[in-house]
């Protein structure tokens, strides 16, 4: 096995793991301060069943983001929901055999593709054309974008250019999924592809992609309308 | 009118976005809190020597005390939804008065002080260090924020600006930079009971007046009770309820409800206010020791019920923080919510049919309806989610025979704050107040033109005051602004047969 096969193993074993506890230590903190006040935004649901609606509703749909600006809640969904596509069509390199539905999804995972580059264009455009987007954004928002767009041009000029050998690709994930590891294709494409999802994985818990469990932790969303029926403890977690 | 050095935000037939101006409000800032305001609250008197440590320590304090502060101060993408939400941006085309870019001055320095990117690579994440120029901003652009939650309706994580703001003031006045107007009103709820300062015997006055007045007007004895123990409902209610206009025309239809369906109430000299501003500068404790001043006179007075008067940010503190702050109330009778809005109160006696109106009494108005934020993003009425929308309509189109609502975005869960809300009311940000106002304003003028709207209704004591003061600006009469309890009290039958 090549040295390069031995560093993406590594990089891949290292990145897992910050991602993994860095935001494992965000949940944590998250769930140790308590929120000592009601303050759901109302209309909020009167049930913890009806939160879980909200929520879902939130998580599927992004309905605030639709309430406010369809521009932004159309790239913005395209975006998301082609990431999922993508990933699931990813899980191949994981899975042997294959699952069904994983199979059956796999020219979805492309379509996702395509709706990822369409959004992410979608939103970084907006962070040039519209002042106040542009005023708001730093750096570190243009790059995020950046590379999550190299990530899905890699990935579909993989698809379409420069094809890579995906056997050989799935044997080296299965060695990282297993610890029994096989040797990385050496296609700059593929190595660029998957530096970069590295990077990401790194970022992650330092960065605003925290706001995917800090969607959970909104207690002006996850909080349940029912101060005058129940008393909320000032201590309440 | 008098003179004004700003400029009056032009209102047109259809709403529009402006394009940003850097510091276009750059030079408002309320007074700053005097040495005795501050220390009647437990603040220091001026801006102690160490204030930049004080500040990150305090700030650490207050990450670890609310989970809102430091969910919110992660999450945020910049998607730039919540750019165009804000009234005050919208009136005054400022940058750092858009929800995302007030969050960030308080983010920047989170991320500097708190996080990896920040602290390592400052530049890239848009970091700074806690100098007294942030400082300066943070207390022009946190007292240009009416604590509305417009915003947190339409972020896609719920990040609610103004649970930033009330920690940004916070931070403010514990290292010695209150806000005069909140401070000093917080001070007179301590020293004399309410807002206004009005004591005891002076209030006893009012009220004796109060039901002289409505005896000459409609000859009908119609009582303002005030500490009878044994009653059975304490009405709590802003002060400025009392005698400011339009204000005491709500009064007055509450105690004409009250009278008319038989209900036994009074008022109390201890509680004679509403309003607790400790929500305004964001301090819990504060807050709480305002609201206690309601359970003590509950319990002194041996009521049944508590009820809420016509005021928003006060019902806000009513509904959802008082079971937990000076709660439980389980000395007051289980039949009825705790605490209970007047507009339930009165929408439940319509629906009994223990009201009749003479809708005709309403027949020169053309009314529509304002959603005080604090009521409609904070709080609920009734049982079911959005009551709070639901009843005062339901109430006014009991008393008015002509009701019309402004455009959609504008009301309900999307309306506009009156521009004066959050601690705001105050003479030195008249600017601030009139240009905040404009979004509002600009639908107003949509019904006023295509329905002959004559008339906006309110449930809130700093809407009316705030309306009265700002609409002579835009030309609009400042009688526009009435309470919701004035439609009812001019409309309701006395006397008749429940
Ligand atoms: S809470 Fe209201 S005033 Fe404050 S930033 Fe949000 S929309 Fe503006
Ligand atoms: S809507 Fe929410 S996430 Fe988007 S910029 Fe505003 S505060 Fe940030």
């Amino acid at each position: 096995m090549s040295f390069l096969s031995y560093l993406y193993a590594g990089l891949f074993y290292c990145a897992a793991m910050v991602m993994v506890v860095g935001v494992g230590r965000k949940v944590m903190v998250y769930t140790r301060i308590p929120a000592p006040l009601k303050i759901p935004t109302t209309p909020a649901p009167t049930t913890r069943f009806g939160v879980v609606g909200r929520m879902l509703r939130e998580v599927v749909f992004f309905e605030s983001l639709f309430k406010s600006s369809k521009w932004t809640w159309l790239f913005g969904w395209a975006f998301h929901f082609g990431l999922l596509l993508a990933l699931i069509r990813h899980l191949r390199y994981f899975t042997e055999p294959v699952w069904s539905w994983v199979a059956f999804l796999q020219s979805a995972g492309i379509y996702g593709g395509y709706a990822m580059v369409f959004g992410l264009l979608g939103l970084w455009g907006r962070r040039f054309f519209v002042d106040r987007v542009r005023y708001i954004s730093a750096p570190s928002d243009h790059l995020m974008l950046a590379l999550i767009l190299a990530i899905a041009g890699s990935g579909l000029l993989m698809k379409y250019v420069w094809h890579t050998d995906v056997v050989a690709l799935k044997a080296f994930a299965l060695g990282l999924l297993w610890f029994n590891w096989a040797p990385l294709p050496s296609d700059p494409i593929l190595l660029i592809h998957l530096g970069l999802v590295i990077c990401l994985m790194f970022v992650f818990p330092i960065s605003k992609l925290l706001h995917v469990p800090g969607l959970f932790f909104s207690p002006t969303r996850n909080q349940v309308d029912d101060s005058r029926e129940q008393r909320h403890a000032p201590t309440s977690v | 009118m008098k003179k004004v050095e700003f400029d009056i935000p032009v209102i047109t037939n259809h709403p529009i976005t402006p394009s940003i101006k850097e510091g276009a409000m750059a030079h408002v800032r309320p007074f700053v809190a005097k040495q005795g305001h501050q220390e009647a609250l437990g603040f220091p008197g001026e801006l102690v020597d160490d204030w930049h440590d004080k500040a990150i320590e305090k700030m650490r304090e207050l990450l670890g005390k609310y989970r809102s502060l430091q969910v919110f101060m992660d999450s945020c993408v910049k998607c730039g939804a919540c750019t165009d939400k804000c009234h005050y941006f919208l009136g005054t085309s400022d940058p750092k008065n858009m929800p995302v870019a007030r969050q960030d001055l308080m983010r920047k320095v989170y991320r500097r002080y708190f996080t990896f990117a920040g602290k390592y690579f400052p530049k890239l994440v848009g970091a700074v260090d806690l100098t007294k120029e942030v400082l300066e901003d943070w207390y022009s652009y946190y007292h240009q924020c009416s604590e509305c939650r417009r915003c947190s309706v339409y972020c896609p994580y719920g990040i609610d600006t103004a649970e930033v703001t009330m920690a940004g003031r916070e931070i403010l006045a514990s290292v010695g930079v209150g806000q005069k107007y909140s401070n000093e009103i917080i001070g007179k709820v301590y020293k004399i009971g309410n807002n206004l300062g009005l004591p005891e015997k002076a209030l006893a006055n009012t009220l004796e007046d109060l039901e002289e007045e409505v005896k000459d007007d409609i000859d009908v004895d119609v009582r303002f009770p005030l500490d009878v123990k044994g009653a059975d409902v304490l009405l709590v209610t802003p002060s400025a309820d009392f005698f400011a206009e339009p204000h005491v025309d709500g009064l007055i239809g509450y105690a004409k409800v009250f009278h008319q369906a038989g209900v036994s109430w009074t008022l109390s000299s201890h509680a004679s206010e509403a309003a607790n501003f400790g929500l305004f500068i964001g301090s819990q404790d504060n807050m709480q020791k305002v609201a206690m001043r309601v359970r003590e006179a509950a319990l002194e007075l041996g009521v049944k019920r508590i009820i809420v008067g016509e005021c928003g940010h006060a019902w806000r503190v009513a509904y959802s923080y008082w079971n937990t702050l000076i709660g439980p109330f389980d000395f007051l009778d289980p039949k009825y919510p705790v605490p209970q809005h007047i507009c339930e109160s009165t929408y439940d006696l319509i629906q009994q049919g223990a009201l009749k109106f003479n809708k005709e009494e309403n027949d020169d108005k053309i009314v529509t309806f304002h959603d005080s934020c604090n009521v409609s993003r904070a709080s609920r009425m009734g049982n079911m989610p959005g009551g709070q929308f639901v009843i005062p309509r339901e109430i006014i189109k009991a008393a008015c025979n002509h009701f019309v609502d402004m455009r959609e975005d504008t009301i309900k869960e999307g309306t506009f704050c009156c521009g004066g809300g959050g601690g705001l009311l105050t003479d030195d940000l008249v600017e601030l107040r009139v240009k905040g106002a404009s979004p509002r304003v600009q639908a107003l003028h949509e019904v006023i033109e295509q329905h002959g709207v004559t008339h906006m209704a309110a449930i809130c004591a700093i809407c009316k005051s705030q309306f009265t003061k700002v609409l002579p600006y835009y030309d609009m009469q400042m009688d526009m602004i009435i309470s919701v309890h004035q439609l009812v009290g001019d409309a309701l039958e006395l006397g008749v047969e429940r």
